[in-house]
């Protein structure tokens, strides 16, 4: 219905001629579109997933380079850099990062990478260039919301990133913010104008996730083109519609967790803030009755769901380029659906799990025991699926494929450590160490990573009318798959046997200085597949310009309706009427047919899935 | 599976942008709901205080109250085409949502001029943040009311499209409902 009007003209008006000549149909939709309108201010979702692409392309070579940077310290502790010195000036003294600078480094790498990477640049890109072409819509349910959306992360980017150029440095807090740390301005260097700063940002980055998830949400479940039902689209869409609706519903308790605390830092108030001793001032706080554990929970409200927020994406994109490339129908498309909503519900009822050594209540916490472990069984149910969509296939390795097997390994690997942590008593010995974070970075980080990689590789060709490089592409899928297990796996036994995070220099402390050199292999091998990342990010922007060009509109033989348009498609998407659908999206090798499209009515002798 | 709604596009459907609106209702809703339950969970801490509303907190609900009918019957006005009765009634609306803002205004200066400023860790702090974010989400109210009243007064829109009414009505509702909500929260719960 309204999928015409959305665009705000008739609908002969983006029909352009049946001519799709490779590098015509882009450029003779629109009459009036001037340089501004068409890559800047534009409101094309497929020019808007591209611009949160870029943008996350960049946080992720930042926040990249401060992970190498600060794994230079942890390996090499006892050595200078003089080049840090003059790269970094004042932070890095005689080529040796400074103690508040590691904070900031650590703190930053967490920040950009979960939201600005992870969560604009995975769901932001995808969302937005899948969401429109996979149900057959012109645009958005608001084209106009969805451009602020991205211009809300653009400021949000501004912000963080002119937070690293101040006086006092960025915020050296952690990712979680937590007072009293972060209220109290004299608690450290980080805590002052840096950390007003990060709240600033994430204020804006709140504010263009609502936009963004409103808008997927309402497209999902009103813009889908005929015959498409909720049972017929593909799992990617099932998958950015969770994912919108856990951001929609947590991000706003956050935002209210940040203003507690704005007010907490400027306003003289005691949410947070008790009457705690403060060695700088030699005093106590004035404040009264506060509680630093409220933040907590208003944090990890989001901070848990969040987690899913970042894998959900991922998940989808893998079920469906697992799914193309096995030339197989996805195995149990509706415990998939299944799964992803329990996952949602769950992720919603677990955030105490991040608090289980705060001073909880241990009944409590073993009710979010229960709640936690019982995530395993959506995530079995998604690994076996995946595994059974695998078997027998006839698989095709292409580097989209590759990242999904990847994907897949990784998330049992990382999934398996979540059981341990799970266990209120286990976290105990565990709760701050290295297997925490060999656990998140893997099961969250590098899956997630694989997700978006995976994305990257097989909608490449819809985004550009090109291919990348795939001897490159290998190259980037071995190195980091056997980097991300070298750097994180050993962390695992460094975290069993106690070593804790937040360190900077392990060298004098007899307990762990056996792992001297394990952390020096570990931040030889992060340098290696942070370069590898970086010859990815060549592949991309060299192919967008000479690339191998699509000459097919279909290239994967793929069944959704992304491939049904031109290979350049205009704003609007489809040249003519918006097809429609008759089957689900994964009739792959049925009755001695190897794919079967969307569009295809099903035949008189045949049975519908 | 092959029972599927075919004719799915032919459902009556709601308008994209009104769906949006309510998506964005139950997100503002989970920010109250997260400022409401850190009240709940702060208020068994040492050295809470109980916050006593003023009288004005009482007028400014019986304001609201009364704007959400006026919207509601410049709503119904405009679905019968009578562009006079309509404009009548959204100015009205939208002197409401500014007298709203005013008692509130007043109702804070009271508190705040009986010694309760933003130092502390009562109810207080909570209702200053709270009622002023929702003010906020009043004023966003009222924009979009003056968006359509300079609509319904510029000569050259003479369209009939109920999509923003019924947008910006069910908004200020929902902006009611909210206050009512709140309003009764700090009555009930101290």
């Amino acid at each position: 219905m309204s999928n015409e009007a959305i665009l705000q003209k008739p609908a002969d008006a983006v029909v352009t001629h049946g001519d799709h000549r490779e590098g015509n149909g882009h450029s003779e939709h629109h009459h009036k579109e001037t340089f501004i309108s068409k890559y800047v201010f534009s409101m094309d979702h497929k020019m808007i997933a591209k611009q949160f692409l870029i943008t996350g392309i960049i946080w992720a070579i930042i926040g990249g380079l401060f992970s190498v940077l600060f794994r230079l310290q942890l390996g090499y502790p006892n050595d200078s850099f003089p080049i840090l010195e003059t790269l970094l000036g004042k932070w890095a003294k005689g080529g040796k990062i400074q103690p508040e600078f590691y904070y900031a480094l650590v703190t930053m790498h967490g920040t950009v990478l979960v939201f600005f990477v992870l969560t604009a640049g995975l769901s932001g890109t995808f969302a937005n260039f899948l969401i429109p072409l996979q149900i057959g819509a012109r645009d958005m349910a608001s084209p106009f919301m969805n451009m602020l959306s991205y211009w809300f992360f653009w400021a949000a980017s501004v912000v963080m990133i002119s937070s690293l150029f101040v006086e006092t440095g960025p915020a050296s807090g952690g990712w979680t913010s937590y007072p009293p740390l972060s209220a109290l301005g004299g608690a450290s260097e980080g805590s002052k104008t840096g950390m007003d700063l990060w709240l600033i940002s994430m204020a804006l980055f709140v504010v263009s996730s609502l936009l963004g998830g409103l808008n997927y949400i309402s497209t999902i479940l009103n813009m889908r083109t005929k015959g498409m039902s909720m049972t017929r689209v593909p799992l990617t869409i099932w998958a950015l519609f969770f994912t919108a609706v856990l951001g929609v519903l947590s991000f706003p308790v956050l935002l209210s967790g940040f203003i507690l605390l704005l007010f907490d830092r400027h306003g003289g108030t005691s949410f947070y803030l008790s009457d705690i001793y403060l060695a700088s001032t030699q005093q106590a706080l004035p404040n009264e009755g506060g509680s630093a554990i409220l933040y907590q929970h208003l944090f990890w409200f989001l901070g848990h769901p969040e987690v899913y927020i970042i894998l959900l994406p991922a998940m989808g994109m893998v079920s469906e380029i697992m799914s193309v490339n096995s030339r197989k129908p996805i195995f149990g498309y509706m415990a998939m659906i299944g799964s992803l909503f329990a996952i949602t519900i769950l992720a919603f009822l677990v955030w105490a799990h991040h608090m289980f050594v705060s001073g909880l209540n241990p009944f409590l916490g073993s009710v979010f025991v229960l709640l936690t472990l019982l995530i395993a069984v959506p995530s079995a149910i998604k690994v076996f699926n995946w595994l059974t969509t695998l078997w027998r296939g006839n698989i095709r390795f292409t580097p989209a494929m590759l990242f999904s097997i990847g994907f897949v390994s990784l998330f049992i690997s990382g999934g398996l450590t979540g059981i341990f942590l799970g266990n209120s008593t286990l976290d105990i010995h565990l709760h701050d160490t290295y297997f925490v974070v060999a656990h998140f970075h893997i099961v969250m980080g590098v899956a997630s990573f694989f997700g978006l990689f995976a994305g990257v590789y097989h909608w490449f060709p819809k985004m550009y009318g090109r291919y990348l490089n795939n001897t490159m592409a290998y190259l980037h899928f071995w190195v980091t798959l056997i980097g991300a297990y070298l750097i994180f796996w050993p962390m695992h036994y460094e975290g069993l046997a106690g070593m804790p995070r937040r360190y900077m220099d392990f060298s004098q402390w007899v307990s762990f200085n056996q792992f001297g050199d394990l952390n020096r292999f570990i931040s030889i091998v992060s340098i290696i597949v942070f370069a590898v990342q970086l010859l990815f990010v060549f592949n991309f922007f060299y192919s967008i310009f000479k690339g191998r060009r699509v000459t097919t509109s279909n290239p994967w033989d793929s069944n959704t309706l992304e491939w049904t348009t031109p290979i350049r498609p205009g704003h609007g998407n489809w040249p003519g009427e918006i097809p429609e659908v008759h089957r689900w999206p994964y009739d792959y090798g049925k009755d001695g047919r190897e794919f079967i499209p969307q569009t295809e009515p099903v035949g008189a002798q045949e049975t519908a899935h | 599976m092959d029972t599927v709604m075919i004719n799915d596009s032919q459902r009556k459907k709601m308008h994209p942008h009104k769906f949006t609106l309510w998506v964005g209702l139950g997100s503002i809703i989970m920010m109250f709901a997260g400022l409401t339950s850190a009240y709940i969970v702060k208020r068994d801490q040492p050295s809470w205080i109980a916050v006593d509303m003023p009288l004005t907190f009482w007028y400014s609900t019986a304001v609201i109250l009364l704007s959400s009918l006026t919207v509601h019957t410049a709503r119904a006005a405009f679905k019968e085409r009578n562009m006079l009765k309509y404009r009548r009634l959204i100015s009205v609306t939208v002197f409401l949502g500014l007298l709203f803002i005013v008692l509130q205004y007043v109702g804070f200066n009271q508190l705040w001029n009986s010694g309760l400023r933003m130092n502390g860790s009562g109810g207080v702090q909570f209702l200053y943040i709270i009622f002023g974010l929702h003010g906020l989400h009043v004023l966003g109210g009222i924009i979009a009311l003056l968006v359509m009243f300079i609509n319904a007064y510029s000569r050259r829109s003479r369209s009939y499209n109920m999509v923003p009414v019924e947008v910006a009505s069910t908004y200020w509702h929902f902006v009611d409902i909210l206050w009512i909500y709140l309003f009764v929260f700090f009555l009930v719960i101290k």
